[in-house]
């Protein structure tokens, strides 16, 4: 069945290289511009570093007005936040949709999105592997499961981020959008969730390219052609 | 020429912001120029006079010692005795109302959620007279784009997009939670409104002026966006 799936994905992807150049290009585009938004995004935050609304903050946030460093911020202030932040949202979105648009169109979707009735054994058998319960990794075709598993989540963090973005960004006329996530508050916690995640994200593919460092060669230069 | 100062203190404001980011150069200046006037056209695509925010149930309500309140003067401003109302710029009937008159007027009250320039939210009742009232009332020229709130808080004022202010649950308020507005969120008279940012809305005010040509604002002369849509 795996097999069967990713011999169709070989075929309608013929002659591609293991990382193409609109998915290079969506890849090294989305790192300058996260940074930003993160960063920005946390020098908002500080103007009010508390979760809930006022005189009703959720008591399951543990670091009520607790405002991130200052070296981790960008825009200086929070009216110079905003501006960066509003500005660069735009050629996130844009990258990112460029990016969901070629994966479609492609059929890259394939052999990268986590379907579970394909990708969930390998997923737990590389997870064991890694948590040295298991000897040998899982057989791989192009990613493992976890790899997919792994990817296809950050870019649902990212769909959430722009719309839960949106959410808090224009509560009024964008309502649907809002009362969807549960109201404003509700959206600015998913908002600040997703950059945890996108960050935790972050953390653990920086670990692992750097154990394989020949993906970075791959995702630069193309690789090999397929 | 107000269009011009109000550009200029844009500028500053943004330059500002890219100084403290460490590119003190012209093209990011002009980048966040550029963008920033592109938001505010999308903001005002996504605006619609009839779209109106979401009346909360009595259990959303923000205790009121709770909901922040702020002003720009030394100390709390408290109204001068002979106190009024004026509204002029692009009319045909000047005019100057008491307290009394506007609280004659049809009364508008709804329960919305306020949102803050900084991230917090709370909820209050707000009562006074709509925006669209008063301009009925002494016949605002066709050709006002553009309304500024004054006060008496140390000169703090906003403007505003006509749009914006005409819209129905943008008021004149004179009570807040079933009361009068006490001084610390106004009185006697502050703009209130939900579909801008809550620096948008001025208190303590003084006077309303429709104009062709679109002024500042306290914040937004230091480098807050203008429009700020909500």
């Amino acid at each position: 069945m795996a097999a069967q799936a990713s011999s169709t994905a070989q075929k309608s992807r013929a002659g591609r290289r293991a990382q193409p150049a609109p998915i290079r290009l969506a890849h090294w585009i989305n790192i300058p511009l996260l940074v930003v938004m993160a960063g920005t995004g946390l020098q908002i935050f500080a103007a009010y570093p508390s979760l809930g609304p006022r005189g009703a903050l959720y008591s399951w946030y543990p670091f009520q007005n607790v405002a991130p460093p200052s070296w981790i911020r960008l825009g200086g202030w929070l009216a110079g936040a905003r501006h960066w932040h509003f500005a660069i949202a735009w050629f996130l979105i844009v990258n990112g949709l460029i990016y969901l648009v070629y994966m479609i169109a492609s059929g890259e979707w394939r052999r990268r999105i986590f379907i579970p009735t394909r990708d969930a054994s390998s997923a737990l058998a590389m997870f064991a592997y890694y948590v040295r319960i298991r000897k040998t990794p899982p057989p791989e075709d192009f990613y493992n499961g976890l790899q997919r598993l792994a990817y296809t989540s950050a870019i649902l963090f990212g769909v959430v981020v722009v719309l839960s973005g949106l959410a808090i960004y224009k509560p009024v006329q964008l309502y649907w959008i809002t009362a969807a996530f549960g109201g404003y508050d509700v959206a600015r916690v998913v908002h600040l969730s997703c950059l945890v995640l996108l960050a935790l994200f972050t953390a653990m593919h920086l670990v692992l390219v750097a154990l394989h460092p020949r993906t970075i060669i791959a995702m630069v230069t193309g690789g090999h052609r397929g | 020429m107000a269009k011009l100062i109000t550009r200029r203190d844009l500028l500053v404001g943004i330059a500002a912001s890219t100084a403290l980011v460490g590119c003190k150069n012209k093209v990011a200046t002009t980048f966040l120029d550029v963008m920033s006037r592109w938001n505010e056209h999308v903001d005002r695509l996504l605006f619609s006079e009839n779209r109106l925010a979401p009346e909360l149930p009595a259990s959303e309500m923000t205790p009121e010692s709770a909901f922040p309140s702020y002003f720009i003067s030394d100390t709390m401003p408290f109204a001068p005795a002979d106190w009024a109302f004026k509204v002029g710029g692009m009319v045909a009937r000047p005019s100057v109302f008491s307290l009394e008159q506007l609280k004659r007027m049809p009364q508008t009250s709804m329960r919305i959620r306020h949102h803050c320039v900084e991230g917090w939210s709370a909820v209050a009742e707000w009562h006074g007279v709509q925006v669209r009232e008063i301009a009925k009332l002494v016949g605002v020229s066709s050709d006002a784009r553009y309304v500024e709130f004054r006060s008496f808080d140390n000169d703090y004022f906003s403007s505003w997009d006509i749009e914006s202010s005409l819209h129905p649950q943008t008021i004149l308020a004179y009570g807040m939670n079933g009361h009068q507005l006490y001084p610390d969120h106004g009185a006697p008279l502050r703009l209130y409104s939900p579909v801008k940012l809550g620096y948008k809305a001025v208190k303590y005010l003084t006077e309303v002026n429709f104009l062709p040509t679109r002024t500042g604002g306290y914040w937004e002369n230091q480098g807050y966006d203008w429009y700020a849509g909500v």
